[in-house]
């Protein structure tokens, strides 16, 4: 067995269904991450854990709306926080499937730092770029994946800044996990997060999820993404050339990797008596065993 | 100078390396070992490592709870850069110098204070020792002038010593005695009247909170390092590895707060740790843990600020950000230990709070109270544990996260329980937690999470009264300024104003009733803080918790507050 075929708990026939709420999206009709929110049901689906055992995170942006749009438990934190938050819960509940999603500015922009220790740390996260190069919104400024010469009212002429690129920096701070989906290809979205999800450690998609209301011209994106045109590997440093020297609109599985995901928590005797031990001195401290219990009770503070 | 006293306080100081630390330690060891209580304070030069150090201790036989107003003896291990320190040991002519004449003339700054100075051949005696050490004499003198007995000493040495092998305990226990004897010639004492022996405590402030946090039972801590606040985090990284539970090293304190807001959201009891700086950092996620209702710990040892301020001294000006820090209408509870012996209880109670309010509970500590090491009396006192609403009164879709009830508190159960998927948000929500921007929600849910807090019975942990409680002087204080105001009552009582104490832990929300009826009867009333602004002061007069004609005594780090000074400032405004 390959770790990509680990089996997960008691999986069950779900289907694209039981992973769609009753909150009505907020998003303007033709929004790219209604492809996103669709490809993540049929994934979860796919992975057969049900609704109650899958957390979805996010942050603030028009993409961190999705969690409500699952049936899925879900934390919708404050903007650029989203990893941390689903740092903690999957080191708190490793028995949970945790699914962090938000946009590029969430995830690059104000919260680039938790990205790249998230994917230094290597917890077994999942992680899901909506990126539409701007923010949408805030109606509309560039993002630090926007061209440099998008002209816009934050930035008259473009802001004259090259973007940068996120799996470049994911894989060079560790990440377990490199690809890049395209939103309105819903299937092979849907298994590439099955994939992803699978794949131990951090694992991030960064999918071009175009923005119909303030960069209309991402519409284009159906025409110009280049499918099927790269090979997973498991050399960083390959996989590292592919992306720089890529279009930066081709999809596929960059990079999957087998380095070794963050320790466990210490399983220790839980009795905090036994520590409160070490304080003891004078008297007969020396001879006293380390019983626990012996200060408890008392009045109620 | 040879009758028994109740106190005596002594700084150890020497350059780097000497181990004046290491001396007081052993100290304030062999001080609990002979039945005695102390308090130690660390002073160290602006040097990351190696510069000057000192080590001040006040040993008695009655609890320690406050640093002293002058020292009675110093003894300097060398001179070299410990002039630096003289303003924060304050000598006068009933004090004695004990210094090695090798090492030259006691500097001007020092010797100003009129101080006797005991010549002793420091080095000489350390170097007749095999492998003895200057500390270790310096420890010596320290015990025989406090008159601790030598079977207390020797164990304190053996005790701390031991790890390091029989040939460094014989040359420490060499040093120490010849030190000892070296002194004893002097015919110089100042010993302690004898102690009571009993098993008691050796901590500092920082490791009982650590304490009360496993005690508490936190098992998840995520934390970016900050003086004076890491030993707390390093404590309990120690610890867990033995008692279960984790500490993540978080890449800044907003990484810390969230991934506090995602374990507590995922069941388990959390705890963030940091200082005034990486509190400001906090301030929009806290926000986000009061919307969402989520439970977690939020420790600030206070330290020196504005901004970067003097990270190794203390002062309470964060209570104004602990109190309201973030976006909008957020109330919290705040709570401070009074005192360092207090930290294990309120730091226990603090989590039980958090978890049955599903709220961050602020703990107030501060460099004062965190950094010292003293010797208490092992702490009896356990709060009655609380625990988190985890059971949905309904599942499916009939399950309100945030349903409204009379206590405020609905149910809040964690991922994996079936049937009762809900969503935290910072968005303003419904009973249901989906988002929604209606007024009559919105204000429904304030009212809910305030409701939660003043309905909740904060019991005898409101506070406590020192001293006659019919005193017609009441001193009014929280955190490290308890201690020094208790002190100074306590001598104002004896010299004929009777004068009691009302230590403040919750400082919010406000134990209106309770601290009325604490506060009744008295003629006057001065609220002591350190810190520039009066926010404690400003904080109960804003909510209408004072008396018309209350005074504030405000007065910032970074020297620590003297009960001398609170009893100068007392008759200094009763002659006015
Ligand atoms: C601390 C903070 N700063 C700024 C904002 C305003 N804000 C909300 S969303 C957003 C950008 C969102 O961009 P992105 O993550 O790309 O999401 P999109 O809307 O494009 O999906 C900004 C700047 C905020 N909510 N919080
Ligand atoms: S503004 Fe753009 S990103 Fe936001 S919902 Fe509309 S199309 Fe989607
Ligand atoms: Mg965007």
């Amino acid at each position: 067995m390959t770790i990509h075929e680990q089996p997960h708990a008691c999986p069950q026939q779900l289907t694209l269904k039981d992973f769609k709420s009753s909150v009505e999206p907020i998003w303007c009709s033709g929004c790219g991450d209604f492809g996103v929110l669709q490809s993540l049901q049929r994934a979860l689906a796919e992975l057969g854990r049900p609704p109650h055992e899958v957390v979805v995170v996010s942050g603030i942006g028009c993409s961190s709306r999705l969690p409500a749009y699952t049936t899925a438990y879900g934390f919708h934190g404050v903007h650029g926080r989203a990893l941390p938050v689903a740092t903690g819960i999957k080191l708190a509940r490793p028995d949970l499937e945790v699914i962090t999603v938000g946009g590029d500015g969430d995830g690059y922009s104000i919260g680039g730092n938790h990205f790249l220790h998230a994917a230094r740390r290597n917890v077994d996260l999942t992680y899901i770029v909506m990126d539409n190069r701007v923010y949408g919104m805030t109606k509309g400024q560039p993002s630090p994946t926007t061209e440099a010469d998008w002209d816009s009212d934050a930035a008259p002429g473009g802001t004259g800044v090259k973007p940068f690129s996120p799996l470049a920096i994911a894989l060079a701070a560790g990440a377990n996990f490199v690809a890049r989906g395209f939103a309105l290809d819903v299937k092979p979205l849907a298994a590439m997060i099955v994939e992803a999800v699978r794949h131990p450690g951090f694992s991030f998609i960064e999918v071009l999820s175009p923005c119909i209301t303030f960069r209309p011209e991402e519409m284009e994106w159906k025409k110009s993404v280049e499918r099927g045109a790269i090979q997973p590997t498991s050399d960083r440093a390959m996989a590292t050339a592919a992306v720089l020297s890529d279009t930066e609109m081709s999809t596929g599985i960059f990079f999957k990797g087998d380095r070794g995901v963050y320790r466990e928590a210490p399983k220790g005797h839980g009795d905090a008596e036994k520590i409160a031990a070490q304080f003891r001195v004078g008297g007969n401290a020396h001879l006293a065993p380390v019983d626990s219990g012996c200060c408890g009770g008392g009045r109620t503070l | 100078m040879s009758e028994a006293r109740k106190s005596v306080a002594i700084v150890i100081a020497g350059s780097g390396g000497t181990g004046a630390i290491t001396a007081g330690s052993a100290l304030l060891a062999a001080a609990a070992r002979d039945g005695h209580y102390g308090l130690m304070t660390k002073l160290s030069g602006a040097q990351v490592r190696g510069g000057e150090a000192a080590a001040l201790i006040e040993l008695g036989v009655d609890p320690i709870e406050a640093q002293p107003d002058r020292f009675d003896c110093l003894i300097a291990l060398d001179w070299q850069d410990v002039h630096r320190f003289a303003p924060e040991i304050p000598l006068d002519g009933d004090s004695i110098i004990v210094c090695d004449p090798k090492n030259g003339a006691v500097p001007e700054a020092i010797a100003r204070s009129g101080a006797r100075v005991v010549e002793l051949p420091i080095a000489q005696i350390a170097a007749s020792v095999e492998g003895g050490r200057l500390n270790m004499v310096g420890f010596g003198i320290a015990a025989e002038l406090a008159g601790l007995e030598p079977e207390a000493v020797d164990d304190a040495i053996r005790a701390m010593i031991g790890s390091k092998g029989e040939k460094a305990v014989t040359a420490s226990l060499g040093a120490d005695a010849a030190g000892r004897a070296a002194f004893a010639a002097t015919g110089v004492s100042m010993a302690l009247a004898p102690g009571r022996k009993a098993e008691r405590w050796m901590l500092s402030g920082n490791e009982a909170v650590g304490l009360g946090a496993l005690r508490g039972g936190i098992t998840f801590v995520a934390a970016y390092p900050i003086t004076p606040a890491t030993e707390i985090t390093e404590w309990l990284a120690v610890q867990m590895q033995e008692h279960g539970g984790r500490v993540v090293l978080a890449e800044d304190e907003i990484a810390a707060i969230n991934m506090c807001c995602g374990s507590a959201y995922a069941g388990a009891p959390t705890m963030t740790i940091t200082s005034g700086p990486g509190l400001a950092l906090k301030v929009e996620t806290i926000g986000l843990a009061i919307a969402a209702e989520i439970p977690m710990v939020i420790v600030d040892v206070m330290r020196v600020g504005p901004s970067t301020g003097i990270p190794t001294k203390s002062d309470q000006g964060d209570l104004d950000i602990a109190l309201r820090g973030t976006p909008g209408d957020a109330p919290r509870v705040v709570i401070a230990p009074i005192s360092i012996a207090d930290c294990p209880a309120t730091t226990e109670r603090a989590v039980h709070i958090a978890e049955a309010l599903q709220t961050p509970v602020m703990l107030l500590s501060d460099q004062s109270i965190g950094q010292t090491q003293t010797i208490i009396d092992v702490p009896t006192e356990r709060p009655t544990p609380l625990k988190r609403l985890t059971v949905p009164f309904a599942t499916g879709p009939d399950f309100r996260r945030y349903q409204l009830t009379d206590s405020g508190v609905s149910p809040m159960p964690a991922p994996g329980t079936p049937d009762c998927q809900w969503v935290a948000d910072g968005l303003s929500h419904a009973e249901s937690g989906h988002p929604s921007n209606s007024a009559a929600i919105h204000v429904a849910q304030l009212e809910k999470r305030k409701r939660k807090l003043e309905t909740f019975d904060f019991g005898d942990g409101w506070g406590d009264v020192f001293g006659p409680a019919d005193a017609p002087l009441a001193l009014l204080a929280f955190g490290s300024s308890v201690g020094p105001a208790k002190v100074a009552a306590a001598r104002l009582t004896e010299a004929g104003t009777p004068t009691r104490v009302v230590a403040l832990r919750v400082l919010s929300p406000i134990p209106k009733a309770k601290l009325s009826a604490a506060l009744a009867g008295a003629k006057r009333i001065v609220v002591v803080e350190q810190n520039h602004s009066a926010q404690l002061y400003r904080h109960l007069r804003g909510e209408k918790a004072l008396p018309h004609g209350s005074e504030s005594f405000a007065r910032p780090g970074p020297t620590p507050f003297r009960a001398a000074e609170i009893v100068a400032h007392l008759s200094q405004e009763v002659a006015a």
